[in-house]
């Protein structure tokens, strides 16, 4: 017997928690994942909610190493494709936007959005950003306190700045914040299919909107250039447009949550900040790898099989890069359950890696810095209003982060 | 210290001209520029590091 052969038995064979899986603190590992990482082993076996096994992988130069790897494929149409919930199970067969293409298709559909995104363009965004965060912030400060810092602050911003960026009408918030959150924490596949539904059906109609007056914007781009030209064709642009909106304003709103939690709960760190406001860039990537609130994203299937650093994965299995747990792992990331400001961690694994690393990713960081700026500035007596282990949490299947924070001041 | 870029693998994600703004910068596509292909001892560090954090292999670094 060789040793591939015994490797490829272990996904059956070895125990395999079940995955994800809750945290219990809004900034640290649920105690499995604390369990999978200390397991000297790069892959670790984990059973899904459906009794199937996957790969998840916990050391963070294996998973840079997969996601750079062509023959791990991002599908989530494959029947293989480890669906992490019965909402995601539901909604995969979708036509899927460049988030589920591999290449050669994926790039030619990336490409069509990265312009609107390079660090130049997000730069010029600042004062716009700026403006709608202070808006925000003085309808708050005017309504409380107390208030809930995610309906009227967390969730808004990112919202009303996706919107701009994409050319969707803000007026319409009420419509798609609500389908959104719907969307991404559906419990069951009925809920996420009628959201989806909700979602396509309005955005169908924003499309017959802007090819009938183009306004500014992404969306509008794509509309009267790539869709006119025939380069995308509408379901597919509606997957993309759908993907953007909710991307760009349920992931920030996250970070700002909990960032907001963890800065409270380290004060030394918050007041290190405080007084030299030079950290806050690397502040805000300590907060994204500390906080990795998409740590499921990284879903792929394997198309062949692949040796790595002693494992076997078989074609057709599953394989998760958590990067919430890739971005605790001691060999990169020293002390890694402790968050501290001063430490350089832009490595993290927070937006992924590889041809899918997340588009918005320089916006995400221009947004949290001037939220993080502003709004204990303007706040500089900001506390909780509750506890924080009385905080509901958001469960492991989905985005990381808490529908409500009430905050006083 | 030679840099160089691939823009045909290029994914557009910004690591570099965030990290070493001096060495690259993004074309109005979003696509990875080299503006300074031979960097001076000051850059080199911020360059090895656009090198090691390039989602893509897009950014070669060559010492």
């Amino acid at each position: 017997m060789t040793d591939t052969t015994e490797t490829a038995a272990a996904i059956q064979t070895r125990a395999a928690p079940a995955f994800p899986a809750d945290r219990t603190c809004p900034y640290q590992l649920p105690e499995t994942y604390r369990q999978l990482r200390d397991e000297p082993d790069a892959l670790n076996a984990v059973t899904l909610f459906d009794g199937r096994r996957a790969w998840v992988v916990t050391k963070h130069e294996t998973a840079r190493k997969l996601l750079a790897d062509p023959r791990l494929s991002s599908d989530r149409t494959r029947d293989e494709f480890p669906a992490t919930s019965p909402r995601f199970q539901a909604i995969r067969e979708v036509r899927p936007a460049f988030i589920g293409l591999d290449p050669p298709e994926h790039g030619p559909r990336r490409r069509m959005t990265i312009s609107e995104f390079t660090v130049k363009r997000i730069k010029g965004m600042r004062l716009d950003v700026e403006r709608i965060v202070h808006g925000f912030l003085d309808r708050m400060l005017a309504g409380g306190p107390p208030a809930d810092l995610v309906s009227e602050f967390a969730l808004p911003v990112p919202s009303m700045v996706i919107c701009e960026l994409l050319g969707v009408p803000y007026a319409d918030h009420d419509f798609f914040q609500d389908a959104s959150r719907r969307l991404v924490q559906a419990t069951d596949a009925a809920g996420a299919i009628a959201a989806r539904d909700d979602f396509q059906h309005y955005l169908d109609g924003l499309i017959t909107t802007m090819q009938a007056k183009p306004g500014p914007g992404l969306l509008n781009n794509l509309v009267t250039r790539q869709l006119a030209a025939g380069e995308i064709d509408r379901e597919e642009l509606i997957s993309t447009a759908l993907l953007l909106l909710v991307a760009g304003h349920e992931t920030t709103a996250s970070m700002t949550s909990l960032s907001v939690i963890t800065l409270l709960e380290h004060p030394d760190q918050h007041a290190a900040l405080r007084a030299d406001p030079t950290l806050l860039p690397g502040a805000v990537e300590e907060l994204l790898r500390y906080l990795a609130i998409a740590d499921i994203a990284g879903g792929r299937v394997a198309t062949a099989d692949i040796e790595i650093d002693g494992r076997l994965i078989r074609a057709g299995e599953g394989v998760i890069v958590t990067n919430s747990i890739a971005n605790r792992d001691s060999s990169v990331f020293e002390n890694p359950d402790v968050f501290d400001v001063h430490r350089s961690a832009r490595h993290h694994l927070s937006f992924g890696y590889g041809v899918h690393q997340c588009l918005g990713q320089n916006l995400a960081r221009l947004e949290l810095e001037v939220i993080l700026t502003a709004l204990f500035e303007r706040i500089p007596t900001l506390r909780l209003a509750v506890p924080v282990d009385r905080l509901t949490l958001r469960p492991g299947t989905t985005i990381q982060g808490v529908n409500e924070l009430p905050v006083t001041w | 210290m030679r840099v160089s870029a691939d823009r045909d693998v290029c994914v557009g994600a910004g690591l570099c001209a965030l990290t070493a703004p001096g060495v690259f910068d993004q074309d109005d596509d979003g696509l990875v520029d080299v503006i300074t292909p031979d960097p001076d001892r000051t850059q080199q560090p911020a360059a090895r590091q656009a090198g090691n954090l390039c989602p893509s292999g897009a950014v070669r670094i060559t010492e």
